[in-house]
């Protein structure tokens, strides 16, 4: 019997290890798709930012208590993955705690502490799931956000569920351990009782002792199960920022927010304009302009898209979408990874090659009513706990929509055309740009003459 | 103080007499033509003539930085114009500049660099409260701000673009009014609705639009002043102020204005 477990253990461990390592691959090819942008300068930096911003979580405290939930959430998740340790040695060997002897005393102190994490884990994730379902939060409703329609609303509960039910097995797994080493059940070396789960116990008073090593085992299936298959879910799934937030903090933008990328392609074509160069042989002309695809915003970008746990910060800040219009940041994000799965799923069909689908993120995605709505002022890109930059991508779609569609809302193209012939955006003329200066000299610029 | 002559030397006079300014003020096309705006750029001018900074302006060689073509997507055009600005500036071997807008700002300090101009580059509050801090601009014989309430809307390109949240809060407490903050403000302050080529369109569709949102955040407070330090939160905080029909009640004013009414400018 014992050995029959071994196997099915090793198989499932084996399928999960598969699987995961099949979805990282095409995770990490579909973020190559996008084009190079040098973030390996200041790693110093860089690594502090990712220490603060990822590892402490600094930005999740902009709100206290929120905060701390989530941090909980996260402690526990990455310490109890400690235990795995445990739970998969024994699954492979065929033993049980095979920690218990070795550590003696401290042994019973970690389990407890686990047990602590695993409390905090449960009752952070059902306010959590209280939050989402009864109070409501705004953010969250798809009756306010339609991107959060169907499976990205069910996803975040899922999630939610996930956990709970996982550290409800965990709980008590222990508590029916405790009882079995009351009983001096064979299997069942003598760890004791646990911080929380012993408050359990109770639960299993009367119980037989088949029943509860069926009640043990079963638990334990569960949660180490649960937690294989959690394990291939997250990579499909929004919670996928529990690893990506670490790489996508480090690699975030060091310059100030306010800066635009720059378009050195155009540089070149504006000084053989302006007769600074003379015409280049190689001047090489991009193929497009700005952001139609995936494919042409930075890698940056998409790993942006897979690191976006829909949180909704972004959109709740966002000015255009709290007076109603149709951007929102989070969507862009959610767009942009909805696009590059999309690719991804075409190029694992045709053998690592992406074929041409005839869709692209602008249009058939994103809209252009959604991009033109943006001010740009940068409170999507301040919100986002994990640096995120939805800005980027609207800016370079705009680019597109612009410059290579030709396609500009006509006062825009007004003011274009207000800039390359008086060189402001209103229709004023260039030599009444020193008009002002009358209302200061009393008798106007003409006879304003000395600087001394 | 008000027999002062003042003076708007050009960049061109100051090199014709071999002479280098302190700084260039830019001016920006707001400052330059917009009506409202020019008072702004004139008070500017009466403080810096008054703290006797030896200050230029590029009068009728300046341009558009190119800030609301390439937000717009329009990379040709703003190229075209900040190539053209830098090697005007390049000409005058400008080193330090300081303009009232903080989208000019943020062109000519964060953007120029990758197109070849390098320039210290400051927006008019950091500089005003520089001149205050120096003893240069004395906040006396004009206005008293005491006890006034003043609420200070931060602009997005002066705040989260460029990190810039307290000089202008310092320019109003040296003012000695009663600063009071909006619900959102500094890095969560709401944008006015205008950046990012917004001002040059009419709004997608929606069901409110931006800068009542914020003017709302802004009479909340019971200020009866609302300081801007941009041309074009300026324009779309006075419209929301028209939009509630309290013209009368509230002011907007930007801080170069509320410092050359302390100085009786």
């Amino acid at each position: 019997m014992a050995i029959i477990q071994q196997i099915i253990f090793i198989a499932a461990l084996a399928a999960v290890a598969w699987l995961i390592y099949r979805r990282v691959g095409i995770i990490g090819k579909t973020i190559r798709l996008g084009k190079d942008e040098d973030r390996t300068d200041q790693s110093a930096r860089r690594l502090s930012i990712m220490m603060r911003v990822a590892f402490g979580q600094k930005k999740m405290f902009d709100r206290l208590l929120i905060g701390f939930l989530h941090f909980a959430v996260y402690a526990g998740f990455i310490l109890i993955n400690i235990e795995i340790l445990e739970i998969i040695l024994d699954g492979v060997l065929g033993t049980h705690r095979v920690f218990a002897g070795p550590l003696g005393f401290f042994y019973r102190l970690l389990i407890g502490f686990f047990e602590l994490l695993a409390l905090g884990v449960l009752i952070s994730c059902s306010i959590f799931l209280i939050r989402r379902s009864i109070l409501k939060v705004e953010r969250f409703q798809p009756a306010r956000h339609r991107e959060m329609n169907g499976w990205p609303q069910l996803d975040g509960k899922l999630i939610l569920v996930f956990e709970i039910v996982l550290m409800i097995a965990i709980l008590s797994m222990n508590a029916a351990d405790s009882a079995l080493q009351d009983l001096g059940s064979a299997h069942y070396p003598l760890a004791g009782d646990f911080l929380i789960s012993q408050w359990l116990k109770p639960l299993f008073a009367g119980w037989s002792e088949g029943a509860l090593i069926a009640y043990e085992r079963v638990a334990w299936w569960i949660h180490i199960l649960g937690i294989f298959v959690f394990s291939v879910y997250l990579t499909y799934s929004k919670h996928l920022h529990i690893a990506l937030a670490f790489p996508n903090t480090y690699f975030s933008r060091l310059e100030l927010k306010g800066e635009m990328k720059n378009m050195p392609e155009i540089t070149q074509e504006v000084k053989i304009m302006l007769g600074l160069e003379t015409q280049a042989g190689d001047a090489s002309v991009p193929e497009r302009f700005g952001a139609k695809d995936v494919a042409d915003l930075s890698w940056k970008n998409l790993m942006d898209a897979y690191s976006c746990t829909e949180c909704g910060r972004c959109t709740a800040a966002c000015p255009a979408n709290l007076t109603g219009k149709k951007l929102s940041p989070r969507k862009i994000m959610m767009d942009t990874r909805d696009r590059l799965e999309e690719v991804g799923r075409n190029m694992l069909a045709n053998k690592g090659e992406f074929v041409n689908d005839n869709k692209s993120l602008l249009g058939d995605y994103i809209l252009e009513e959604e991009i033109l709505a943006c001010t740009t002022c940068n409170a999507c890109v301040q919100e986002c706990p994990v640096l995120i930059n939805p800005l980027d991508i609207i800016l370079q779609l705009r680019r597109h929509k612009v410059m290579d569609e030709a396609q500009a809302p006509g006062s825009w193209n007004m003011m274009f055309q207000n800039l390359d012939t008086n060189q402001a955006p209103w229709k004023f003329s260039p030599s009444d740009r020193f008009n002002w200066a009358s209302a200061v000299t009393d008798s106007g610029p003409e006879s304003n003459s000395t600087a001394s | 103080m008000s027999e002062i002559a003042y003076r708007v030397p050009t960049m061109a006079e100051m090199a014709a007499n071999n002479e280098t300014p302190e700084v260039l003020f830019w001016v920006g096309c707001a400052g330059s033509f917009d009506d409202r705006y020019k008072k702004v750029t004139v008070a500017f001018v009466k403080i810096l003539n008054s703290a006797g900074v030896k200050f230029a302006v590029l009068g009728t060689e300046e341009s558009c930085t190119g800030d609301p073509a390439r937000r717009a997507g329009n990379e040709f055009t703003f190229q075209m114009l900040a190539m053209s600005n830098i090697q005007v500036l390049d000409m005058y071997n400008v080193k330090k500049i300081v303009t009232a807008c903080p989208h000019c700002f943020n062109t000519l300090k964060n953007e120029y660099p990758a197109l070849g101009g390098n320039y210290e580059v400051l927006h008019h509050s950091e500089y005003l409260q520089q001149l205050i801090d120096a003893g240069r601009v004395r906040l006396e014989s004009g206005e008293s701000f005491k006890g006034k309430k003043i609420t200070f809307h931060d602009s997005c390109y002066l705040g989260r673009a460029n990190d810039v949240y307290e000089a202008p809060r310092h320019i109003l407490e040296a003012l000695d009014a009663d600063l009071v903050e909006m619900k959102r403000s500094r890095t969560k302050g709401l944008c006015c609705g205008a950046g990012g080529g917004q001002m040059f369109k009419e709004p997608e569709p929606g069901k409110k639009d931006v800068n009542i949102e914020r003017i709302e955040d802004a009479l909340q407070t019971g200020a009866d002043t609302i300081a801007v330090a941009c041309p074009f939160c300026m324009v779309m905080m006075t419209d929301g102020v028209k939009n509630k029909e309290k013209e009368q009640s509230v002011k907007v004013y930007d801080l170069a204005e509320l410092i050359a009414q302390a100085k009786d400018l």
